[in-house]
């Protein structure tokens, strides 16, 4: 929906480590036609409960629905909306090892990252940034013909 | 104690206190029923549909304010009670609805009645469990219990592979709950409450706006505690009749949709609304720029997502309506009740001009004339169930409401053939009262095989038909917005109601005129057999008033008499 008043927001939702918790989150988004953009999950170290991170957007009632909602799944422990985050996004992308490598690897190192792999045909490079940096170097990287890029989805920490 | 996973099922069923279970057996929930066979802690009633074992154990749960149990069995069992979770989800009914399922090795496998259950129910239930092990059953099974009445109630199903039933392990049912992550909030904040009051005592045009919630925090008590305090004018949804009572002078009606003329333009010209345990439904506020226009709102509500949905809230309170109450009206003492006294006058003014009404027949049963003779003949004593369409509102609209609790229906997700099964529920918990199914010609049909069942157990409510020989709502519509094509509404071909009634073990009335009505209700409230009374009414009877949808509350289609008393 292109809404003016539709923002871009990125969410964590601490949630207990059980099987079904992640299908409970993605099915109230899409059982009550909210977006989810990226969506990343992973258990907290030392923890029984679970980090996700989702970046959504909507109207700032929606994003309220959005919170109360997901707070109100049994599962959920706590809604963080974020507003002061470090947010930063993985990609990996692979390049034909024909291309110029001293350039990729420039390019790589001007947004935090490198090669990380050398095959026989191919290099793979990686890069973490914020996620509107991430986009910049997906398409500055498209000069080199990469043939496969897989984005991460964000991962933020409030400050 | 050792034991099976069967028996645990019993023994925690028992432990919370249920008397009566509705269900219907099947391969994957066998070894429950056998355990059942042999307990005699609570009864098990077969129903003959496991919609309608859901819809019972749910009828149950509204007559009482306890949980109400189903169980059903994998696949086709369960699906089957999917409507009747749904039904219960939306209208926020304590329920724990037990499924069986696959053993575990064959989950995943597309076995035989393999389900994904959990799946299914996930956005029609309050929560949902699939039991893993053997250990974390009995834990599961408490915080079902406790899930399903806590905080904002709701309907918990708990799906149980066949092979953890057999199994056996240790018995301990936990006698408390603590999941970290669930804390319903039930105390109001002190300062919100406090200024709510401010704004209560500034107000001048103030108007108590009760929903479900208040029937199920058991609130009425004190809803009528703050009115008559107060002496602020009072307006009930669909699913809040009862609470204020019918003779209650302050209780202008039912608003929305069909809501009277009284309590829709009260809300269109209150400058307070205190909304208490009411989610303003679509069918409440009409077009929702033009609803409570001219007000502040204060909106107490147990769920914290219903507070700011819809409408923009002034004064938010988080918590369960009792207790918020019990702080809010010792507040108000001293409070200057002349203050609100021009706007009861406007309010009076305003249904004199508009009461509620019909215009009787003496050829035909009007079927609100049918409502109100009920009420007359049985008024409190009974409790009444409903289904879904015209007959449901002429019910709300028309019956004499006295209590919370008295007044059964399927208000959110609107399911036809939710009464005769909920009735069924409702009488079981209380055996002494008479139970009234105000039902229609095409509803009735969608659970009638709940006669069997109630000629079986000799559970003897009544099914008051009133038959227009049309899906009457939709044939509503079709008259005002569809220039009368009546397409696929027409219910002329009908089944023979007495012969069918007793073809299954019950009593059939064939009512026409008034007299007939008299003695047939007479007649079935002294039997004790349960019976199909199809009452023939006018066809064309329309439910008003009425808001069409998406227009303003204020903008009423009126019944004809009433306008043309219009001086304007
Ligand atoms: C299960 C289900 N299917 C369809 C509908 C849509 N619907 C609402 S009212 C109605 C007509 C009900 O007819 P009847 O029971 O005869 O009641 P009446 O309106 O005639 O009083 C229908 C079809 C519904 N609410 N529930
Ligand atoms: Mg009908």
């Amino acid at each position: 929906m292109a809404n003016p008043l539709n923002e871009r927001r990125v969410i964590s939702v601490i949630v207990l480590n059980e099987s079904s918790v992640l299908a409970r989150v993605t099915s109230l988004f899409a059982g009550r036609g909210y977006n989810i953009e990226s969506l990343t999950v992973a258990p907290i170290p030392n923890s029984s409960m679970s980090h996700i991170t989702i970046a959504t957007n909507g109207s700032p009632k929606v994003m309220e629905q959005i919170t109360k909602q997901l707070h109100k799944l049994i599962p959920v422990y706590k809604v963080i909306e974020h507003e002061e985050m470090v947010e930063k996004e993985m990609v990996l992308v692979k390049f034909p090892i024909a291309e110029n490598l001293s350039d990729i690897a420039a390019l790589c190192g001007a947004y935090n990252g490198g090669i990380v792999n050398v095959g026989k045909e191919m290099v793979i490079a990686q890069v973490a940034d914020e996620p509107l940096r991430v986009q910049h170097f997906i398409e500055a990287a498209q000069r080199y013909n990469p043939c496969e890029i897989v984005r991460g989805g964000v991962v933020a920490i409030e400050r | 104690m050792q034991m099976s996973g069967a028996q645990m099922v019993c023994e925690a069923i028992i432990a919370e206190g249920v008397k009566t279970v509705f269900g219907y057996p099947g391969g994957a929930i066998m070894h429950v029923y056998d355990e059942i066979y042999k307990q005699n802690g609570f009864k098990h009633i077969l129903n003959r549909h496991e919609q309608a074992s859901v819809h019972a154990a749910d009828g149950y749960a509204r007559a009482t304010g306890e949980v109400g149990v189903a169980m059903v069995t994998s696949g086709p069992g369960f699906t089957n009670a999917v409507t009747g979770l749904a039904t219960a989800y939306m209208d926020s009914i304590p329920l724990v609805v037990i499924s069986g399922q696959v053993p575990m090795s064959l989950i995943g496998t597309d076995g035989f009645q393999e389900i994904d259950a959990v799946g299914i129910s996930r956005p029609c239930t309050k929560h949902n469990f699939l039991v893993r092990s053997l250990e974390e059953l009995p834990r599961i099974l408490k915080e079902a219990f406790y899930l399903a009445r806590s905080g904002r109630p709701g309907p918990i199903l708990v799906d149980i592979p066949k092979d953890i039933t057999v199994d056996i392990g240790e018995f301990v049912y936990p006698d408390s709950v603590n999941i970290a992550t669930y804390k319903p909030t039930y105390k109001g904040n002190q300062k919100q409450i406090e200024k709510a009051v401010e704004a209560i005592k500034t107000a001048k045009k103030p108007l108590l706006y009760i929903g479900g919630g208040v029937v199920l925090s058991n609130a009425s008590e004190e809803v009528r505690a703050l009115a008559e305090k107060t002496q602020i004018p009072v307006v009930e949804t669909l699913m809040a009749r009862g609470v204020m009572g019918a003779k209650n002078p302050l209780l202008l009606g039912m608003l929305g949709m069909h809501g009277n003329y009284a309590s829709n333009m009260a809300m269109s010209e209150t400058d307070l609304v205190i909304s208490l345990g009411a989610r303003f439904d679509d069918r409440v506020t009409g077009k929702l720029s033009e609803f409570a226009k001219y007000a502040d709102i204060i909106h107490v509500d147990i769920d914290a997502a219903n507070i700011g949905k819809l409408v923009d809230v002034d004064y938010p309170i988080v918590g369960d309506v009792t207790e918020v109450l019990e702080v809010m009206i010792p507040l108000l003492d001293g409070v200057n009740t002349d203050r609100y006294q021009a706007w009861r006058e406007i309010l009076k003014r305003y249904d004199a001009l508009h009461p509620q009404s019909y215009v009787d027949s003496d050829e035909v049963i009007k079927p609100q004339w049918a409502i109100e003779r009920i009420g007359e003949l049985v008024g409190e004593n009974a409790i009444i169930t409903s289904d879904v369409g015209q007959h449901q509102m002429w019910a709300a609209q028309h019956y004499p409401f006295d209590r919370p609790r008295q007044w059964i229906n399927s208000g959110g997700l609107g399911t036809m053939g939710f009464g005769f099964p909920a009735a069924l529920g409702a009488k079981m918990a209380f055996p002494e009262k008479t139970v009234i199914n105000i039902t229609g010609d095409g509803s009735i049909l969608m659970n009638m095989q709940e006669l069997v069942t109630a000629a079986e157990y000799k559970i003897p409510v009544i099914n008051l038909i009133l038959n227009n020989q049309f899906l009457g709502m939709v044939r509503q519509w079709q008259t005002f917005f569809y220039e009368k094509r009546y397409s696929e509404t027409d219910l002329t071909f009908q089944p023979n109601w007495k012969a069918l009634a007793e073809a299954c073990g019950g009593i059939g009335y064939d009512v026409t005129t008034k007299k007939e009505f008299d003695e047939a209700i007479k007649d079935a409230i002294a039997q004790d057999r349960v019976c199909f009374m199809n009452v023939m009414v006018n066809r064309f009877e329309d439910v008003l008033p009425m808001v069409p949808s998406g227009g303003a509350l204020f903008n009423m289609m009126l019944p004809p008499k009433i306008e043309n008393k219009e001086t304007k």
